[in-house]
């Protein structure tokens, strides 16, 4: 800990300096880890493999997820506190913070970079802030936890209560020209609908259920989108098994053809064909899946597990969908990210303090990044994917 | 807090002793203090992280209800050890059983009533 506190002293001095002299500081392979008991971010530099700064003093991390402005210099950092936190890359420092609920969980940002939202739990509801000021533009109270918040094209922000089982869409258009948000509400979405994702053309909304077998996917492109359910059988006739854990489905797989999700309560991934939304096959796996993340080029599979199986990741290969690779990184695996083309996968070991940097063609560990309690990484390349 | 926590993890059993006389009425099992021999720092991880997953970090509740000693003092321990180790059937919560043992749900239960209880 202490020669990273050295040299971290020594990267901040330097980058005052540097800032003096109008350095150009480029942000395209830059990325964020978040600390998730310390309350910090650390800078990490995917080229050099190393983490440059830490950035204090954003409250209550646990389950916190970024999105990054569309220039890549600011990451919104969204708080379970409710604390929404603007971190200046280039400065290394926090640019503006506010704490807008009580309770919350992950945000987005509109295509046009406008906007950022963010979802709660207490009170229930989205609330969407200017991005440039972090200044209330609208709060959609919507009485039930909300959860699965996504954008999606036109200034539209997608979100899902847990509650209720209905999903809102927010149509943010008219707000520019002082306009209100324009709401449309799609009932009966299903039982406890924990999670939702969206697909990177902006079409397909799915949301996973927790209150029964099954996900419902919302057609975006349609003029008046109704619930499709998914798979409503998949774990029919067999014993569910306790849930420690919640799978997520962002970051969630599609490999081209098919789409991986986590079955819930089960030890195993569904495909399911991304035209019919019909199941094409299942595979087993070690333990009840909490992120099925696909390679950016579709042709892996990395899967974690939930407690107490979390020192495992597994590989499938999307073509024969079969387990190529099994190993343990450490104690507590919660976040696995790309970088943008696949060569390397960063993952954070929570219980061990680090992140730890695979090459994903032949396995092999690259490097090891300290970190304090890591959980999320978040590189700035999604900046630029909807729904991320 | 933390300049108790080494203090803990050296005497795990002094430390209980001291936490059980803060709470006689409830600490008490079979004349044995509850968690003897028990990894309390352990028990105290799988709280904050595990159950943290749904009830949030500092336990003040998540898609999971809020579970703070001030939220559950109206609760009998023997209640909240029974959620523990069997859930609660039609919503999220799982049983524990398969992970742990019926001690180590006592003792969380009178943890997540007590809090530290220095």
């Amino acid at each position: 800990m202490k020669p990273f506190r050295t040299a971290l002293a020594l990267t901040l001095l330097m980058t005052t300096t540097a800032l003096a002299d109008t350095k150009t500081i480029a942000t395209g392979d830059l990325g964020l880890v978040i600390e998730r008991a310390k309350g910090s971010v650390i800078l990490i530099d995917q080229s050099d493999r190393a983490a440059l700064a830490r950035i204090e003093g954003l409250g209550d991390l646990s389950h916190a997820s970024i999105v990054y402005s569309p220039d890549e210099r600011y990451a919104y950092v969204f708080g379970r506190d409710g604390g929404l936190t603007k971190v200046d890359i280039v400065e290394r420092k926090i640019a503006n913070r506010v704490v807008q609920g009580g309770n919350s969980i992950g945000g987005a940002i509109s295509d046009d970079g406008k906007l950022v939202a963010v979802s709660n739990y207490e009170p229930g509801g989205v609330k969407i802030f200017d991005a440039d000021t972090l200044e209330l533009v609208a709060d959609l109270p919507t009485g039930s936890k909300t959860i699965g918040l996504v954008d999606a094209p036109g200034r539209k922000f997608v979100f899902t209560m847990w509650d209720t089982g209905e999903t809102w869409i927010a149509d943010m258009s008219a707000v520019k020209s002082g306009g209100e948000a324009e709401i449309t509400k799609i009932p009966d979405m299903g039982e406890y609908p924990y999670d939702a994702l969206v697909t990177a053309n902006g079409r397909t909304y799915i949301t996973g259920l927790f209150g029964e077998d099954g996900l419902t996917a919302l057609d975006l492109w349609a003029d008046n989108p109704e619930p499709i359910r998914v798979l409503p059988n998949y774990g029919r006739g067999q014993e569910e098994m306790p849930v420690y854990k919640m799978p997520h489905l962002e970051g969630w797989a599609h490999t081209g053809a098919e789409f991986v999700l986590p079955a819930v309560g089960h030890h195993e991934v569904l495909w399911i064909d991304a035209n019919s939304l019909e199941e094409t096959a299942r595979t087993k796996t070690y333990g009840q899946p909490v992120f099925a993340m696909a390679r950016p080029d579709g042709r892996q599979v990395w899967v974690n597990f939930a407690h107490p199986l979390n020192d495992t990741i597994q590989v499938i290969d999307s073509v024969s969908k079969e387990i190529v690779h099994e190993f343990k990184p450490g104690p507590a695996v919660l976040h696995m990210e790309f970088t943008p083309r696949g060569n390397e996968i960063w993952v954070s070991v929570r219980d061990e303090n680090k992140v730890k940097i695979y090459d994903t063609h032949t396995f092999e560990l690259l490097r090891e990044i300290e970190a304090d309690s890591p959980s999320g990484i978040f590189f700035t390349a999604r900046a630029h994917r909807t729904g991320l | 807090m933390a300049s108790t926590l080494p203090l803990l993890s050296l005497l795990p059993a002094l430390a209980i002793a001291g936490w059980a006389a803060f709470s006689p009425s409830t600490a008490l099992a079979d004349g044995m203090p509850v968690g003897e021999g028990l990894d309390t720092e352990e028990l105290k991880r799988l709280v904050h992280q595990d159950c943290g997953s749904c009830h949030g970090l500092t336990l003040k509740g998540g898609l999971g209800p809020d579970i703070r000693p001030e939220t559950l003092t109206h609760y009998e321990p023997d209640i909240l050890e029974t959620v523990i180790l069997d859930g609660i059937p039609d919503t999220p919560m799982p049983p524990w059983r398969p992970l742990i043992t019926q001690e180590e749900a006592q003792w969380i239960a009178l943890y997540l009533l007590n809090g530290d209880a220095q």
